[in-house]
């Protein structure tokens, strides 16, 4: 809760202001009974019809400024839980896209998701409403008491013994309630997992006929949820009986304890009465504090769990140079002009520390140059392209860009350079030009030339449109070659001094494939092409080609050369030219 | 998301009036669902009401005992009531224990249920819904909406309830007391009335947009960060902060004007009873003037009118709170409410036992209705034969798997398997007759072992291992830490795309059906593997029907008969090589791969 007391820090002077309108409405509100009484037992018995209109018209009075003191104080309070809430979701959203991936990994997206909307939403809940409630109950307590102190000082101490017990059971199953409402939100999290992989696999499921199976499957986390839902709404609904009963056994303690001290000729019967007025106030005053009790418990659950993620230790930091390296060149900053564009020292990285998936793979790579990688499935290639793009730091060895260390270099300048198609397509709902444009400050003249370079024209200018055609959710209303044009024209659109292609031609015919590598053939002679791919015909014009098996570079070369010594390759080129047609 | 209104269509203002009662209504219908524990919790209810409005005649009991004075006190009667008071008091915090967890349970079945509905309804609806609305506004239902209606039914109906009791028991003793007083009523009632009606319709478009910017920011959200790694590669992280900005701004400020317009409402009402107290003293001590009433009279309506007004407050507080639930729900019934998959016809067969002769007759067919995209498509698929449907992409493809499977039925034409039109199947046997791999992956949070399985209910260890080994998947599977018992993560991290597609071919080779689909099935596997599983791949479609979508021609070229799909019509068919001999557009296709 320290990190939520900090959001609220900026807004302690509005608060307070906002507090002390509402301490004004709140004692224009109090005042009204006392004026009602004063009415009756003083001014109404004297028969005087003007005093009677005077008072009237005091009492409407404090009733107009009472309603504009809380109506201003609500809105006052309002904002302060907006503009709280505003900034801790934005950060927490900042925070979020600057994970490393596999922090992502670890939180999962459903859960990061709903710490985004239902977890910002409690804190928001909570805090308009603590502002609201926070004032009236605290004087309705100690008005309350201080009241009943000076009618009868030894009745209200009665009371006030009462106190511990409700206080320490209000913060016993509050802080019980904490743990429950966070087992809750994970529940969420799981109901959510099984939702959104439903609709992410519903072509599926609806092909196999699983549909039942998902049902029972989804019963189980929703059943799941409700006994979370239900073993936390238990706990804490259990403090307003108990509240209830402690008060009450102490307003009966005070009439036993009265009834001796009347006995005694101590107090009087008109005593106790006004002091069950006074009661009334205190029981009022503690059922809205422990209601705010309980939303706070919820809050603080949510609050842990976004506090969870604000403070998680920032991953693959750039590391400041101080010219240690022990290779110097480019240390500075300055590219050493004779050092390879890209370079792979030794690199070895596993996902789960148990098996590398990538192990001591080295190759350098000079301007201008093409890089094909071939290889199995899972043999590492896609490792490959998540390290060069520092989704991850390799766990031996380091990966340099122009002699300089990628660890080294300012994330601005580094992804600067990189014009990215990967496997997992990212289309989102909006136009083809923002597709594209993917949020860059890139000119109209050069998309529509990416769109040229990545053979997309033709069924672009098909679309009703054009570039303002408007996509589907995740690219819905495109077939999956159309995909994979947009997705490289973003790749090109920027003319990257790195180009990278990750199996992302899979889906094109081979006209299609060979007019797009004849495109970047011409077009990007100036970019550095690294580009992964099942076919040969992609990469064999590559002037160097990674063959990697199990994580391992087995050979490296041309297409002549590795037609020469590698069995595999050879393998691979022979499968898929199909020699019969050619004979 | 350059647009921000661009979702709007789904907060489409509707007509409220009649439509906001009839959400009420379906709320109470999903209570009523329940008649025992509502009976029971109105009951409790009734009773410890009755036990607390017992509480302070019990207390003046024992101040009676106590009244004679110094020394005169009767100790065993104030002992007798105090001890009464106590017990009766315990008794009433524990029937409102019992109550509270009446509610609750009430509350979560009725929860419960509705999000089993909702989850019902989008194994229901037509694929194409989920092109169109984003995951994270369908999840955004199911959670933050559905978890408004839970607060509701929980707090706010028992609220009303007693508040209703209350006001209706007060109301009644002041009509006793002083009919005249009760005319202030006259006044400031419909006041109360009419400015909470006012508020409410003013209010309740505030409700349904914050809903509905919490539903886009969620969409939002989901959408970004299913692609967080496209955006750290293009470091894009700002820009898409700027976007998120918006729609945090949107949805904060939707809910800000909720929030402080319903929360004006208590104050203002509570502002309007403190005025009725004025009245009432004022009017009161002029009606004492001329001798019309007396001074106990006037306290004691007072103080009836304030414990009448209680309650009111109560009420107007959680008006909001009730806007807010109906704003939800309405957001839940819509999507419940949406057109599903349409149902089968009258009298639809089960398709038993299928051969797997499929066959299509002029098909014409668009997604939407003034750009067709298939024109007229014929073909025959005879039982157990290979058809193979080339062509660019965009030509067409894939949208024939969708008629096909009945993700959607085309406008005209008709599709028949085993010579009946496929409208005239049900649906549940037409699909069990496929057994499909897509481009497009899917594996679900489960073990390696439950995804192969998943395909057939009680598959054995031993048929997942088979499936796995003809696959060429197995060795991988082995070398992982806990193999077929490694749970896939989230998005199946670990696994390349290629694994993805093996482990889905592994997949389809458990459930026994008589037609495969093969759309693009190994397009990310490299071609040594897919070799290599070439055996398994002939076994998968021996004796089935199978219709395979490949851009890799080596993977056509054994088929019985090749369509060549072209923008919306076939303009080839053949063997690949009556294809080639003819030099058409297929042969230049082919061909292009050793240019």
């Amino acid at each position: 809760m320290r990190t939520y007391f900090n959001y609220l820090r900026p807004y302690f002077g509005r608060m307070t202001i906002g507090l002390a309108i509402k301490f004004g409405g709140t004692i224009f509100d109090l005042l009204i009974p006392v004026m009602l009484e004063l009415i009756i037992d003083d001014v109404i018995p004297t028969g005087n019809a003007a005093k009677i209109y005077y008072y009237g018209g005091i009492m409407v009075l404090c009733s107009v400024l009472a309603v504009l003191g809380n109506v201003i104080a609500n809105r006052m309070a309002s904002r302060v839980a907006s503009e709280s809430t505003r900034l801790l979701r934005h950060d927490l959203f900042v925070k979020t896209l600057y994970l490393s991936c596999s922090q992502t990994d670890k939180f999962t997206i459903p859960s990061l998701e709903s710490r985004l909307t239902s977890d910002t939403y409690n804190v928001h809940q909570f805090t308009g409403m603590m502002q609201r409630m926070g004032v009236r109950a605290p004087i309705l307590l100690i008005g309350g008491l201080v009241l009943a102190f000076m009618l009868d000082p030894v009745m209200t101490l009665v009371l006030v013994a009462i106190l511990p017990f409700l206080g320490v059971s209000v913060y016993y199953i509050a802080r019980k309630s904490v743990p429950m409402y966070r087992r809750q939100q994970s529940a969420t999290d799981d109901m959510v997992r099984t939702v959104r992989e439903n609709i992410q696999g519903i072509r599926v499921i609806k092909a196999l006929s699983k549909t039942d199976y998902e049902r029972r499957r989804f019963d189980g986390v929703n059943k799941a949820l409700m006994k979370r839902e239900e073993i936390a709404g238990l706990t804490v609904s259990a403090t307003n009986p108990l509240m209830n009963f402690f008060l009450y056994v102490g307003l009966t303690v005070v009439i036993v304890v009265g009834a001796f001290r009347v006995n005694a000729g101590t107090s009087a019967v008109g005593k106790i009465m006004a002091f069950m007025t006074f009661f009334n106030y205190i029981l009022n005053a503690m059922l809205s504090v422990t209601r705010i009790f309980t939303t706070y418990s919820r809050c603080s659950a949510s609050m842990s769990r976004i506090t969870e993620v604000l403070e998680a230790q920032p991953e693959l930091g750039v590391i400041k140079t101080d010219d240690t390296d022990a290779d110097a060149d480019g240390a500075d900053g300055e590219p050493a002009a004779d050092a390879p564009h890209i370079e792979f020292d030794d690199v070895t990285f596993s996902y789960n520390g148990k098996r590398d998936n990538l192990s001591h793979v080295s190759f350098s790579l000079g301007h201008g140059q093409t890089l094909g990688v071939i290889g199995a499935t899972g043999a590492g290639k896609t490792t490959l392209i998540s390290l060069l793009l520092r989704f991850y730091d390799p766990d031996g060895g380091r990966i340099l860009i122009d002699g300089r260390d990628i660890r080294t270099i300012e994330p601005d300048e580094l992804y600067e350079k990189f014009g990215v198609a990967l496997q997992s397509d990212f289309l989102f709902a909006d136009t083809i030009h923002e597709n594209v444009r993917f949020g860059r400050d890139i000119d109209d003249e050069a998309i529509d030339n990416a769109i040229e370079y990545a053979q997309a024209r033709e069924f672009v200018e098909n679309k009703e449109g054009g570039t303002g055609f408007v996509l589907d959710i995740k690219g819905a209303n495109l077939s999956g070659g159309q995909k994979q044009r947009l997705l490289i024209a973003r790749a090109l659109a920027s003319s990257p001094d790195i180009l990278i292609l990750d199996d992302s031609s899979s889906a094109l015919d081979y006209k299609t494939d060979a007019n797009l590598r004849g495109a970047i053939a011409n077009s990007f002679e100036a970019s550095t092409k690294i580009i992964v791919a099942q076919r040969v015909s992609s990469i064999m014009s590559a002037d160097l080609i990674l063959v990697l098996d199990g994580g391992a570079v087995i050979a490296a070369g041309t297409d002549a050369e590795l037609r020469e010594s590698c069995d595999i390759y050879r393998e691979i080129a022979e499968s898929q030219m199909g020699g019969a047609i050619l004979d | 998301m350059t647009n921000g209104g661009k979702y709007s269509r789904h907060i489409e203002e509707t007509p409220v009036k009649r439509h906001r009662f009839r959400v009420f209504f379906r709320i109470f219908k999903y209570m009523f669902e329940h008649p025992a524990l509502i009976t029971f919790a109105l009951c409790l209810m009734l009773l410890s009401n009755a036990l607390v409005l017992t509480g302070p005649q019990l207390s003046g009991k024992a101040i009676e005992a106590i009244e004679p004075g110094v020394g005169a006190v009767d100790f065993s009667r104030v002992f007798f009531y105090c001890g009464l008071m106590a017990a009766f008091y315990a008794a009433s915090s524990l029937l409102s224990y019992v109550l509270s967890v009446t509610m609750i349970h009430l509350s979560r079945s009725i929860v419960a249920r509705m999000r089993e509905q909702v989850f019902d309804k989008l194994m229901k609806l037509p694929v194409s819904y989920f092109d169109k609305n984003q995951t994270g506004d369908i999840i955004s239902r199911m959670s933050y909406d559905i978890d408004t209606i839970n607060a509701s039914i929980s707090n706010d109906m028992l609220q009303i309830c007693s508040s209703i009791i209350t006001i209706v028991g007060s109301l009644v003793m002041m009509i006793t007391i002083s009919p005249l007083l009760v005319l202030v009523f006259v006044i400031t009632i419909p006041m109360s009335v009419l400015f909470t009606r006012y508020k409410s319709k003013k209010i309740q478009p505030l409700f349904r947009r914050r809903s509905a910017k919490l539903g886009e920011l969620n969409g939002y959200t989901e959408e970004i960060l299913s692609g967080h790694r496209t955006i750290k590669a293009y470091h894009r992280e700002d820009t898409m902060i700027g976007r998120f900005d918006g729609y945090n701004d949107e949805s904060i400020e939707a809910y800000y004007n909720a929030d402080y317009q319903g929360a004006m409402i208590g104050p203002t009402v509570n502002f309007i009873n403190n005025l009725s107290l004025s009245f009432i003293s004022m009017f009161g001590g002029v009606l004492y003037l001329f001798n019309l009433t007396s001074l106990a009279s006037i306290s004691t309506f007072i103080l009836y009118s304030r414990r009448f007004s209680g309650p009111i407050n109560e009420m107007a507080n959680i008006i909001s709170e009730l806007q807010s639930a109906a704003s939800a729900a309405e957001r839940v019934f819509r999507l419940l409410d949406e057109p599903e998959e349409t149902h089968d016809i009258d009298g639809a067969l089960a398709l038993e036992a299928p051969r797997g002769d499929v066959g299509a007759e002029d098909v014409r067919f668009g997604y939407y209705e003034d750009r067709e995209i298939l024109h007229g498509i014929s073909f025959d698929a005879p039982a157990g034969k290979t058809i193979a449907i080339v062509g660019p992409t965009g030509s067409g493809k894939t949208t024939i798997i969708n008629l096909l499977m009945r993700f959607y039925d085309p406008n005209s034409g008709t599709i028949c398997v085993d010579g009946s039109d496929t409208l005239t199947l049900t649906r549940k046997s037409l699909r069990r007759a496929f057994t499909m791999v897509l481009q497009d992956t899917w594996l679900f949070g489960g073990t390696i072992a439950e995804n192969i399985a998943y395909g057939k209910e009680g598959a054995t260890r031993e048929e997942v291992v088979a499936a796995a080994k003809a696959a060429m998947i197995d060795d991988y599977i082995e070398s992982l830490p806990d193999g077929y018992d490694t749970v896939i993560t989230e998005d199946g991290i670990n696994l390349s795309k290629g694994q993805k597609q093996l482990l889905t071919i592994a997949r389809a080779m458990l459930p026994e059906c008589s037609i495969l689909i093969l759309d693009e099935a190994t397009s990310n596997v490299d071609s040594r593997t897919e070799v290599k599983i070439q055996s398994a791949m002939a076994k998968l479609m021996e004796g089935k029907t199978s219709l395979v979508i490949a851009h890799r021609l080596s993977t056509v070229r054994d088929a019985d008969m090749i369509l060549v799909l072209h923008n919306g019509d076939i303009i080839e068919r053949g063997t690949h090589d009556e294809l080639l001999r003819c030099g058409g557009f297929y042969a230049s296709l082919y061909n292009s791969q050793f240019n």
